[in-house]
């Protein structure tokens, strides 16, 4: 397990030397669009073929998987969506306290505790009726920007989508801070229980099914995005890195996280 | 006489009506345009009227000029007065299409106008929520509303649970451009081409 950490952590390493380097690499072009959420491209040329490829695995399996998910019966794709959510709410709570978010950390232990609880395994939501809302997702690479971490290099990994230099070290920080990770992976404590529930592969179908809930509450935006868009590639970039700004600002105006100046020059009257 | 004074301040009337037709106050304005919005977008219109409709709305309440130079970003320095002449027209031909293909879809949409922002005498930003449904999550839409001319605010951008729609295009438009090492025509065919589609 350990060699494979170590094999992950050389790999986003090189990564970040790549992204600094890049400005001396004669073969691949540095895209910078003057805004402030451009961030540069690495091997662009790469990650627009990977693009392709995750957009042709989409067309072919992940949407018809998402609309299956849909057909289901609403408290169905309800109860399974915040029983997810409620799994992830560890990944999160570990990043609150990484970033010194004690109340947001507190809401969600009092979250996690009543729903996994009286909200049966987390199917049914009542801490929000008790006045704790979801309060948003955190992750490793939030915690990172958080901290000043620079978002790096852009490129497209494979299945996973777009992504970071930051973002791919915060993936492999995520397996540190994640319990249920830890719970589905500790194979020796596993055979001390003797418990074939918290083996590996549950994990998988528990992120698996994150990303189907995920993919199924936005058929429509990415319909919309794919049928508007002049540049699919530009415009997924563009949105995944105003959404990362976003999140780690915990905030969701873009006024607050953005730098205005661009309008303020446009005088059309 | 009288019948023509009568028409002549009927004609006023008509003319004022199609110019101010809109609250001046920008959460008034939104809240007006939401509202003609979910009368066009009722499920027993079709999708060639709504898209009439919807682009008469965004002719009348989106600085489609502003958005446009917006988009083009530094690029907009370089182009010629011919060019800026295409530009627009092509601009505005995409915009409309692009603009009202994201709407038609939408049945009956349920939006809630919650509060403004004003950020300084040239941009009000106003809050809404469109309301979740059993397939669609809830929503948070602002709107940036300039007003410069205060009597006649429009509309700059429309910002989606924190992702601004202006800057988005902004960066695809500079894509394209850079792309094509910074041959500004292959946008203009690229919108051609999508205006086409």
């Amino acid at each position: 397990m350990l060699r494979k950490y170590i094999h992950i952590l050389t790999i986003a390493l090189f990564m970040q030397i790549t992204a600094v380097n890049a400005g001396s690499t004669d073969n691949e072009s540095l895209k910078n669009s003057g805004s402030e959420t451009a961030a540069d491209e690495c091997f662009e040329s790469a990650s627009r073929v990977m693009f392709k490829i995750n957009h042709g695995l989409d067309k072919a399996i992940f949407e018809p998987v998402a609309k299956g998910y849909r057909a289901l019966p609403v408290p169905i794709r309800k109860g399974t969506g915040n029983a997810v959510d409620n799994l992830r709410s560890l990944l999160t709570l570990s990043n609150n306290v990484l970033q010194g978010e004690f109340e947001r950390a507190g809401n969600n232990v009092a979250r996690f505790a009543i729903n996994s609880t009286v909200g049966i395994l987390g199917i049914f939501d009542p801490a929000t009726k008790l006045g704790f809302e979801d309060q948003g997702k955190e992750d490793f690479g939030q915690t990172l920007g958080k901290w000043g971490a620079d978002s790096g290099c852009y490129f497209v990994l494979p299945i996973l989508g777009p992504t970071t230099t930051r973002d791919v070290i915060g993936l492999v920080g995520n397996t540190f801070l994640d319990p249920v990770y830890h719970i589905t992976h500790n194979s020796e404590v596993n055979a001390g229980i003797g418990n074939t529930n918290y083996s590996e592969h549950n994990y998988y179908y528990y992120r698996g099914t994150s990303a189907v809930d995920f993919r199924a509450k936005n058929i429509e935006s990415f319909d919309s995005i794919e049928e508007n868009s002049i540049d699919l590639y530009a415009s997924l970039k563009s949105l995944y890195l105003q959404n990362r700004k976003q999140k780690i600002a915990n905030s969701t105006s873009a006024v607050e996280t953005q730098n205005d100046s661009d309008w303020e020059e446009i005088d059309s009257n | 006489m009288k019948k023509n004074f009568f028409i002549f301040v009927f004609l006023i009337l008509i003319f004022s009506q199609k110019s101010f037709g809109y609250s001046s106050d920008p959460k008034q304005f939104i809240t007006e345009i939401v509202n003609e919005a979910k009368k066009i977008l009722v499920d027993t219109n079709t999708k060639e009227f709504k898209t009439i409709k919807l682009s008469e709305i965004a002719l009348d309440t989106v600085d489609i000029k502003g958005v446009g130079y917006y988009s083009l970003g530094d690029y907009r320095k370089t182009l010629t007065d011919d060019e800026k002449k295409e530009y627009f027209i092509l601009f505005e031909k995409y915009f409309l299409k692009s603009f009202t293909s994201r709407l038609t879809d939408y049945s009956d949409p349920k939006i809630e106008v919650i509060s403004t922002e004003v950020l300084n005498s040239k941009y009000t930003i106003v809050k809404s929520k469109l309301l979740g449904t059993d397939k669609k999550p809830e929503v948070n839409i602002e709107w940036r509303v300039y007003t410069k001319n205060p009597d006649k605010p429009l509309i700059r951008d429309l910002i989606i649970e924190g992702l601004s729609l202006a800057r988005t295009q902004k960066e695809e438009f500079a894509s394209v451009i850079e792309s094509n090492n910074g041959d500004i025509s292959k946008l203009f065919s690229t919108l051609k081409e999508f205006v086409a589609k």
